[in-house]
């Protein structure tokens, strides 16, 4: 198929300029304004930015295992119907993907990529490391034990001088088991009105300082997941200005909701980390601006309705993210669109070593953002629908997304 | 009026108006045949998913002296020990046709939820940590009638406030009525971000003992000792514990309350519980003709006049 | 001397009864109840809120003076008796104080107006529960008929035949502002 992308708001390697995009094969073939239809199928993108397919650096696909709340091909569709071509697949399925020929059955290229990630302990259950090796031959190149935090500092020493050593990335979900033991919410003035028991931000912030002494001593690259709190931002911000090879990441969420929201007792509200204090999220939207905080990842966490449709504290934890991000983003933060690219694409690849750009010839994931389109978010992609979104207008919508296996997904009439 | 959900939701004309009711109704639980047909027809469903033999007797007794049938459900034994959902056992109580429910259970806001669930009028007969409102109105009955008045009293709520739904209810209830809130526990009981509380707090119970119209003590758990919040029980007595010289430095009107079920010997002195002093049977006889006057209301009002 | 209140619909009202009238149908009662128990042995006075309390209470004083003796009343809310407490929600309960035990005596009901049936049904069910009399009699101002239950008074002020849409109006000493019986028409209060 050809494809031909008219008059929209191109990012390129010199700047935001109007071109024509023209696609073939599956990748961008020229770059110009003005070009002449010719049996293309075109997209008229005046007043919408182009740029690179969004880079997802924390998705649960819970395939295999929980197939009932997502797998990977119905957490492809929703990934491809929020703007991402790439998305890496979290280790916390069942089983744990902690050996190499597991880690092979979750990747996929087509039509988006599906890069998986590999525990860091066996079973994540902390004790003993993971298959590291057999992980990195299945190309596995980021390890976590998301959900669960390696709490156990000897553990993670040991994890960080291998994983350095093979050339990889260690993710952190820091969370003091002590500190945060039986906790639901953000501790603080509401968790004390509701009597929840909360998970306080030093929680969060003392395994961060923890970690990064042993990046000092290991030399490891580390990459701290979800980061929630401004304590945390700051931990990140004099790491980076003290040279460590540290990278983070902010959810869509934390961006735009606040710990008020937990007065409802709405299970879509609970996740973990959990919404902070409205001080909390001006500091993340702040360090996303900044770069302090490198990427957006949605830490799309699929739940079925019954799941959720319980008590708060006894909910499980998670919100999907991956077909809203980009809206989300968008009304919260309000980057330009460089910017607006360059968390949600280039620099989250960039933590992962992926190529990603701004677009040039024979880039092969370019989507269409519409910044002033409503859509209302009524018919997931996703199995799932525990947003807090769900069934909302929001502005900014991607409205193309065109990948090696050409157009896999067009907005229909302002309903996705 | 529709739900009794959370203190939160009644104002102070709420309150007096439900206490009125409910002194009314002390008068009908003292006459030969304690039972009125008022409720006659209407059916109240309890749903206890902890164990608490006295609220839910209380209830019973209450939904009964008004002549309502009671469909009681409690997990012991039941479906839940199945593996059922809150939500499936509260549509199949709904099925057996209550047109109330009365709901206990451990997390915080479960009686929202079987609402929500339901559409049925519910009344939180306490959700974890958080509410327990026809106690803080038994409790405002009580002073009430001992009193004459709420506005103006002094209260010392002492002990695990942290975790304690009676707390949240009655620090907040007490905050609406006009009356003076004093927060004593050990800093790993007090309420976190206690500043956000319209409350005082102290870090003793000798520092309110000249001061307080009442002491309201709440049941320590024990199990919470010996080093989890506390060092010792021992330790906790020796700075919170009502002990009988101190129960003696109280001004000569000052009354003490407790919800139940007490710790003799912990929270409070066997003596000082048995006391002059000691409303707690007022609490429980006060306890039943505050919730038929709401479930009074909540089944004989569309709308409140 | 007539006196015209105005109505709720803003025009006169026709008053019935002067308080004079009024005066003397209660001292007649008061007569009639002592002649038919040949005294005042055993009977209990008890006035339904809220005009059947001062109503019961002049009664208990007409016969004090006549017969020098004071017999107990009592006073009695049927709120919670009442079978319509869904549609008519209550807001405060009246006091009911039974000051003698019931049990054997007679107990005269005492109310201003006598219409339905339905209050003196829900009265019968609330004396019932409070003891066991020997014998249950009712006395009313007013008996303007229409009833619903087969219910009649022992002991009748006045007969007013009235339509279903007019309203019976007594107006009592230490209740209101004056006293006397008035119809209106409408209202349903």
């Amino acid at each position: 198929m050809r494809y031909l992308i008219t008059g929209g708001s191109v990012l390129t390697g010199a700047g935001i300029h109007q071109l024509d995009v023209e696609i073939i094969d599956g990748s961008v073939s020229r770059l110009e304004p003005g070009i002449q239809q010719d049996g293309h199928e075109v997209t008229e993108a005046a007043g919408k930015w182009v740029g690179p397919g969004f880079f997802d650096l924390h998705t649960h696909l819970r395939e295999p295992g929980q197939e009932w709340k997502e797998d990977i091909a119905s957490g492809m569709a929703a990934a491809i119907a929020g703007g991402y071509t790439t998305v890496v697949a979290m280790p916390n399925t069942d089983p744990v993907i902690d050996a190499g020929h597991l880690a092979r059955q979750i990747a996929r290229t087509e039509p988006i990529r599906v890069i998986p990630s590999g525990a860091i302990s066996l079973g994540q259950q902390g004790r003993q490391l993971a298959h590291l090796d057999d992980l990195w031959a299945a190309g596995v190149r980021i390890f976590t034990d998301d959900g669960h935090t390696v709490a156990d500092a000897g553990l993670l020493r040991r994890a960080m001088e291998y994983i350095a050593q093979l050339g990889g990335l260690v993710a952190q979900h820091a969370e003091d088991p002590g500190l945060c033991r039986d906790g639901h919410m953000h501790e603080g003035s509401v968790s004390s009105r509701l009597g929840i028991t909360g998970l306080p931000s030093a929680g969060e912030e003392v395994i961060i300082a923890r970690d990064l002494r042993l990046v000092e001593l290991t030399g490891c690259r580390y990459h701290i997941q979800h980061v929630s709190t401004a304590g945390s931002v700051e931990l990140v911000r004099s790491a980076k200005r003290a040279g460590l090879p540290v990278t983070a990441e902010v959810t869509p969420h934390h961006l735009m909701l606040d710990h008020r929201e937990v007065e409802s007792m709405d299970p879509v509200f609970k996740m973990y980390p959990p919404l902070r204090s409205p001080d909390d999220v001006a500091a993340l939207r702040e360090a996303l601006r900044d770069g302090t905080i490198d990427a957006v990842a949605t830490d799309h966490a699929p739940h079925a309705a019954f799941e959720k449709d319980v008590t708060f504290e006894e909910a499980p934890r998670g919100v999907v993210g991956l077909e809203t991000a980009g809206s989300i983003v968008h009304a919260a933060v309000g980057l330009d669109q460089a910017a607006f690219f360059e968390r949600m694409a280039i620099a989250p690849a960039a933590v992962l070593d992926k190529s990603s750009g701004p677009i040039a010839i024979g880039t092969t994931d370019v989507i269409v953002f519409d910044p002033g389109a409503e859509w209302a978010y009524e018919r997931p992609r996703s199995k799932s629908a525990n947003s807090p979104w769900l069934g909302q207008t929001l502005r900014g919508a991607v409205t193309e997304v065109f990948t090696r296996s050409g157009l896999v997904s067009a907005i229909e009439e302002g309903v996705q | 009026m529709r739900d009794l959900l959370s203190v939160d939701d009644l104002d102070r004309a709420a309150i007096d108006d439900l206490l009125d009711l409910g002194d009314d109704f002390v008068e009908v639980l003292g006459r030969d045949v304690p039972k009125v047909p008022a409720l006659r027809g209407k059916t109240v469903g309890l749903m206890f998913y902890e164990p608490s033999t006295r609220t839910r007797l209380s209830f019973d007794r209450a939904a009964k002296a008004l002549s309502a049938d009671v469909l009681t459900f409690t997990p012991g034994g039941s479906s839940v020990s199945k593996g059922e959902s809150l939500k499936d056992t509260a549509l199949t109580l709904k099925a057996m046709g209550p047109h109330l429910m009365v709901v206990r259970h451990k997390a915080t806001g479960a009686p929202w939820r079987v609402r929500d669930w339901t559409g049925l009028p519910v009344v939180n007969a306490g959700d974890g940590a958080h509410q327990h409102p026809t106690q803080a109105l038994l409790d405002l009955l009580t002073l009430r009638r001992h009193f004459g008045k709420v506005d103006g009293l002094r209260v010392a709520i002492v002990g695990d406030i942290r975790h304690s739904r009676v707390a949240r209810s009655l620090a907040g209830s007490l905050h609406t009525m006009g009356a003076s809130v004093t927060l004593v526990a050990p800093s790993t009981l007090l309420p976190i971000d206690v500043d956000s509380w319209e409350v005082d707090s102290a870090a003793g119970i000798d520092e309110v003992l000249g001061e307080v119209d009442v002491v309201y003590l709440l049941r320590i758990q024990t199990e919470r000792g010996g080093g989890e919040v506390f060092p010792s029980v021992a330790e906790y007595v020796s700075r919170f514990g009502l002990t009988r010289r101190r129960a003696d430095q109280l001004p000569a009107d000052t009354v003490v309350m407790h919800p139940g079920p007490m710790n003799r010997g912990v929270e409070i002195d066997p003596q000082v519980a048995d006391g002059p002093r000691a409303l707690v049977t007022d609490q429980v006889s006060n306890g039943i003709a505050v919730r038929m006057a709401v479930l009074f209301r909540l089944l004989t009002s569309e709308v409140p006049e | 001397m007539y006196r015209h209140p105005r109505s709720r619909l803003g025009g006169l009202m026709p008053q019935v009864m002067t308080s004079d009238d009024l005066d003397r149908a209660i001292r007649r009662i008061s007569h009639e109840i002592v002649e038919r128990h040949h005294g005042t042995d055993g009977i209990v006075l008890v006035g339904i809120h809220s005009r059947g309390v001062p109503l019961a209470e002049q009664i208990a004083s007409n016969i004090e003076s006549s017969e020098k003796v004071r017999v107990p009343v009592g006073e009695l809310d049927i709120g919670l008796y009442r079978d319509d407490l869904a549609s008519r929600p209550t807001t405060r309960l009246g006091r009911t104080l039974i000051p003698v035990d019931l049990s054997g005596e007679t107990v005269v009901l005492v109310d201003d107006v006598l219409y339905t049936g339905r209050t003196i049904r829900a009265a019968l069910d609330a004396i019932l529960d409070l003891g066991r009399p020997k014998r249950i009699e009712l006395a009313v101002i007013c008996d303007r008929g229409h009833r619903e239950l087969p219910i009649r008074p022992d002991y009748v002020g006045k007969n007013l035949p009235t339509s279903g849409h007019e309203k019976v109006s007594v107006r009592i000493k230490g209740i209101d502002d004056v006293a006397g019986v008035w119809i209106t028409d409408g209202g349903d209060a």
